[in-house]
């Protein structure tokens, strides 16, 4: 399983303010407590600067990977930002997203390929966003015939079949998890990819709803996750749901987790 | 004078039979359409909004709230008459250019709707144009944009700039939200009212149009 740290997001208080203030410091905290708890890419997103939101997302890129070894997932709909921050980035980003949205798609197509990177594909059509099984997998073909044919290659692509909120409609959980089922299915070396956060939208006892989900997501297949990988509970979920699934040979990530004290004890 | 209690609570509980039987009941004791419109479902659905933006309920229940008054409206269609039912106002709603988001938008036009407000739902990928000439022709009293975005929010004040140059901005309230969107950019942009949920949407409403 592949754990994007999400905590470094402006959208979140804590982190707007410290870079407002470029607080180096409080970000390489944030970043290397995600690294410690397991996290393979760090996420950064500065999408609340709007404007400034070009220099604070390179600001986080080099303050990030100055003090912390791993590679980033830049985060953005913003095809410039995420320009000038794949050329500050050290190693092979993944560029957080690309979607067949026209514009979005077009702008961002010569970012991805000028240098060897990770994308995640949303699933967002051109007009619409898709909602049954079937448009889901319709779309994320699309994608993937699109960006194979550039040149990118299919283990480098995470497809996100996009998360839609339980709340408002219950069939889009059953909807998310056999997408990645079938998209998984249908391009064998293909990456999923998602974020678990929406599907509780509108719900009470959030975290309690997307430690599920997540362990759901793992059993139909899904192979990478955006999610807070210091949320203990979490973790514990993710590393017994791998364990449970024949993942974990002689049980060892989950016992490891265990002694060191990263699971358990309450 | 009747009381509407009973239906205002199975609306609130979203107990579909319950709320038809009392409106029918209601009907049938020589209640107004009118009071049984205002008294009884919109009164529910105020409620409904401002317990969910307190969090001590969530949008299904709110959705099914809002199913529920449908429910009970259709009893009442038929025998609603000339002059019945007075709108509260119209708004025209929209998600803005570039943007597909429409969730929030949705609960927000459900619970405007509830509160008793004429609806005009443009949908999704509105451009600041659509704004304009849809507003020219049903002369709304505010109009609402969605953004879930960082980089659609720019279309908002697009949107009040090209109303603007329409002649129609004094003749309109714009509100906005959306995840992203925060009071400060709502007065940054010179948008008259943000909301940050659907509950909240239709008390703002209520309070740019300085009804109770």
């Amino acid at each position: 399983m592949i754990i994007v740290g999400e905590k470094i997001n402006t959208s979140r208080k804590s982190i707007e303010e410290a870079v407002e203030k470029q607080d180096a410091a409080f970000i390489i905290k944030v970043a290397r407590d995600q690294a410690e708890a397991g996290a393979h890419y760090i996420d950064v997103n500065a999408g609340t600067f709007l404007d400034q939101e070009v220099d604070r997302l390179c600001w986080l890129v080099e303050t990030v990977q100055n003090q912390v070894a791993l590679p980033l997932c830049l985060d953005s709909p913003n095809p410039k930002a995420l320009s000038e921050a794949m050329k500050r980035h050290k190693g092979e980003p993944m560029i957080n997203s690309i979607s067949l949205e026209e514009d979005r798609f077009q702008s961002l197509l010569p970012v991805i390929t000028s240098q060897p990177c990770h994308v995640v594909a949303l699933c967002m059509a051109q007009t619409s966003m898709p909602t049954t099984v079937e448009e889901r997998v319709q779309v994320a073909s699309e994608l993937i015939k699109k960006l194979t044919d550039e040149g990118i290659p299919l283990e480098k692509i995470y497809v996100d079949p996009l998360v839609q909120p339980v709340s408002v409609d219950t069939r889009m959980g059953i909807a998310t998890l056999e997408a990645i089922h079938k998209i998984m299915n249908d391009f064998p070396g293909v990456n999923t990819i998602c974020g678990l956060s929406n599907i509780s939208f509108g719900l009470p006892e959030r975290r309690l709803i997307n430690r599920n989900f997540l362990a759901l997501c793992i059993s139909y297949g899904l192979s990478a996750a955006i999610f807070d990988p210091t949320d203990k509970q979490l973790m514990a979920s993710l590393l017994a749901v791998e364990m449970l699934l024949g993942r974990d040979e002689y049980c060892e990530n989950f016992i490891d987790a265990y002694q060191n004290g990263r699971i358990g004890g309450g | 004078m009747s009381d509407f209690k009973a239906l205002t609570e199975s609306v609130m509980k979203a107990d579909i039979k319950t709320a038809v039987a009392e409106t029918q009941s209601a009907v049938d004791a020589g209640s107004s359409v009118q009071d049984i419109v205002d008294k009884g479902l919109i009164a529910a659905m105020d409620e409904v909004g401002d317990r969910f933006s307190k969090g001590l309920i969530f949008v299904p229940q709110m959705l099914r709230s809002a199913k529920t008054m449908k429910e009970c409206m259709k009893v009442l269609e038929p025998l609603f008459q000339e002059g019945d039912v007075i709108s509260k106002g119209k708004v025209l709603i929209g998600t803005v250019k570039g943007d597909l988001h429409d969730i929030g938008k949705n609960l927000v036009a459900m619970m405007m709707e509830g509160a008793g407000f004429t609806i005009t739902d443009m949908g999704v990928d509105v451009s600041p144009e659509k704004f304009v000439q849809k507003a020219q022709e049903v002369e709304p009293d505010i109009v609402g944009m969605s953004a879930l975005l960082s980089t659609t929010m720019p279309a908002m004040p697009q949107t009040i700039e090209a109303l603007e140059k329409a002649g129609m901005r004094d003749k309109v309230k714009v509100m906005i939200g959306g995840a992203p969107v925060t009071e400060k950019y709502a007065r940054e942009i010179k948008a008259d009212s943000y909301a940050s949920d659907a509950g909240s949407a239709v008390s703002k409403a209520k309070e740019l149009l300085g009804i109770g």
